[in-house]
């Protein structure tokens, strides 16, 4: 995983420096904030501009939400990058997803293990009340076991405490 | 691996009674108090009763010496200020010899080695001002591999005479070493001797391993791995290292196990639908829930008699403790200062409750009464977390994860005086020690 963001990431810097065109992945959409950090390998972003991908889910729809320190309330942001999720898994129903939701370091490992999970459960209610089924969705917590950004400041805390959707071959629905 | 049940230490003793001689004398220690004058002590190496035990002689002596040391009470006098040296074990000690260097506590020993492998230590411990030995002597013997163990354990008898209270060197404790940069973890369960030696891994690092805790009779380990892609919690044999699933529920996630008193009831959390609560189940039974709010419930920690339990909700808005009884039902909040209060632990002894204090910014391990009263914080750091009790109940071992890019957990322990902070020795980073009773 921590690889193949690093590939992308060097992929999309080199495309932005040599056309200095942020949207050139269509990366203009409400997700766009997050899809530097989007969990994609190289061949995948190739495909990133057909709307039936698992890239695309990642890059232009957003496949993360933030909250708030101590909190599982969705910003509005945070709901938009979700009626985009909503959508694009009414559009390909033979994919499932599990929801991961993570807190930043500050706090003890229980009460994060219980605030991830409360973070994962608000997405998917929120999908689920979009219209997704809720038999494609999944939820685990990882607590504060999976920071994506290691510093201890609240710059890397902002985007530790996440929910992130991942895609996976689904049971269809 | 085969410490719990293979090993039997044959313990051969002239009757003593510690408490009784240990508050007679002018040598004690009152640990509630917090030692501020260490006291002097010396352990010449053991005698050599015959050519087998030639390499024991000073090994056992250099545990011995460093258990007592290591707690902060005591400070060893070294060799190279002795007077008189120890040549026979049951000759009359010089007192004067060792008033001289003002050596207070004085512990002499005797190794030998037997044809059948066997080793057999003898010690006597004199209060040297009295002029008398406190305590009688005594023999203990083991395989030449438990040499160690059998050294902690002259040292816990030092220990109790002198302070009264139970020791807790012959203890293990299992903890999760971790290896990797922070934001890709590899963790796996590994147990060791409280000093750090001897460790054994119990588990592979495939996938997240969390916080281990021993049964009351230490042959077995609670604790949540990710090995199913979700958090559940599981039991292993420490001998064999075999794993059992406490019981799948398909869509929760369960975790922060503890073992009551009884060794066969587990309390726990289980989080589903955005909501987690506590339930017990007996090994092979059925859950029980024991809280039903729609806030957070976890980290439950048994009273040592059983009846009642001790945990962490953000019921009130922020994470207080509370204790109810142990079948469920209302629940009193004992938590009252600034801050949020976690991870609750019920002394061994029931006199304390120790617990992780998260307010303005840093992290304190502390201890509070069972009733909320006397809170007093013992550490103060970045991060601190996870207490977890020494055997007697005058220890608490803890995580502490420094800050930043490079910041990695490391073991600490501080006595509940909160004077004696010690860093413990692990092979690599390590987090969420759990403390073993002590041991047979």
């Amino acid at each position: 995983m921590k690889h193949l963001t690093k590939a992308a990431f060097l992929v999309a810097t080199l495309a932005v420096s040599a056309c200095t065109n942020a949207d050139r992945f269509g990366a203009g959409g409400s997700g766009n904030m997050n899809a530097a950090n989007s969990g994609i390998d190289s061949g995948l972003l190739g495909s990133a501009s057909d709307p039936r991908s698992v890239a695309y889910f990642q890059q232009t729809v957003g496949d993360r939400v933030l909250f708030a320190v101590d909190q599982s309330t969705l910003s509005d942001l945070g709901r938009n990058t979700l009626d985009g999720q909503a959508l694009w898994l009414q559009n390909n129903s033979g994919y499932a997803a599990i929801i991961e939701g993570h807190a930043d370091e500050q706090g003890t490992r229980e009460y994060n293990l219980a605030l991830g999970e409360r973070r994962a459960n608000a997405v998917r209610e929120y999908l689920v009340s979009q219209g997704v089924s809720g038999s494609r969705l999944r939820t685990v917590t990882y607590g504060k076991e999976r920071p994506l950004e290691a510093c201890s400041t609240e710059a890397c805390y902002s985007k530790n405490r996440r929910a992130v959707t991942v895609i996976s071959a689904g049971i269809g629905s | 691996m085969t410490m719990f049940r293979i090993l039997t230490l044959a313990l051969a003793c002239a009757g003593f009674a510690p408490s009784a001689m240990a508050q007679n004398g002018p040598l004690r220690i009152e640990i509630t108090e917090g030692v501020i004058e260490p006291l002097p002590f010396a352990v010449p190496d053991f005698i050599v009763e015959n050519a087998g035990a030639y390499q024991y002689a000073q090994d056992v002596a250099r545990v011995i010496a460093a258990d007592l040391s290591g707690t902060g009470m005591f400070r060893e006098i070294p060799a190279s200020a002795f007077i008189s040296n120890v040549t026979s074990f049951d000759s009359p000690v010089q007192y004067a010899d060792w008033k001289a260097i003002n050596a207070q506590a004085l512990v002499t020993g005797a190794v030998s080695v037997g044809s059948d492998g066997r080793l057999t230590v003898k010690f006597r411990l004199y209060d040297v001002f009295s002029g008398a030995e406190l305590g009688d002597g005594m023999q203990l013997g083991g395989t030449v591999g438990s040499w160690r163990r059998i050294a902690h354990k002259v040292a816990d008898q030092v220990y109790s005479r002198i302070t009264g209270e139970g020791g807790y060197f012959d203890s293990r404790v299992v903890y999760v070493a971790e290896k990797g940069a922070k934001n890709a973890r590899e963790k796996r369960l590994a147990i060791m001797d409280y000093d750090g030696a001897n460790v054994q891994y119990l588990t592979d690092s495939s996938s997240i391993v969390l916080a281990p805790r021993f049964s009351p009779t230490g042959d077995r380990v609670l604790y949540t791995s990710y090995v199913s892609g979700f958090p559940q919690i599981y039991l292993l044999d420490v001998a064999t290292v075999g794993r059992t699933s406490l019981g799948e529920q398909p869509g929760t996630m369960t975790f922060a196990p503890r073992f009551a008193p009884n060794g066969q009831t587990v309390v726990y959390s289980l989080s589903a639908g955005g909501n987690t609560d506590l339930y017990s189940q007996n090994i092979g039974g059925v859950p029980t829930r024991l809280t039903n709010a729609p806030s957070i419930e976890t980290a439950p920690s048994y009273s040592p008699d059983g009846s009642q339990i001790v945990f962490e909700s953000d019921r009130s808005g922020s994470q207080q403790l509370y204790i109810m009884p142990s079948g469920g039902g209302e629940a009193r909040r004992i938590s009252f200062g600034e801050g949020r209060y976690g991870t609750p632990v019920w002394s061994p002894r029931g006199d304390y409750i120790a617990f992780t204090k998260q307010n303005a910014g840093r992290f304190h391990i502390g201890v509070m009464r069972t009733d909320g009263s006397e809170e007093r914080l013992l550490t103060a750091s970045f991060l601190d977390e996870g207490p977890t009790w020494s055997p007697n109940g005058r220890v608490i071992m803890f995580t502490r994860e420094t800050q930043g890019e490079s910041g990695a957990p490391s073991l600490y322990s501080v006595d509940i005086s909160g004077r004696v902070l010690t860093k413990v020795k692990t092979d690599g980073i390590a987090s969420d020690p759990a403390w073993s009773p002590l041991l047979k």
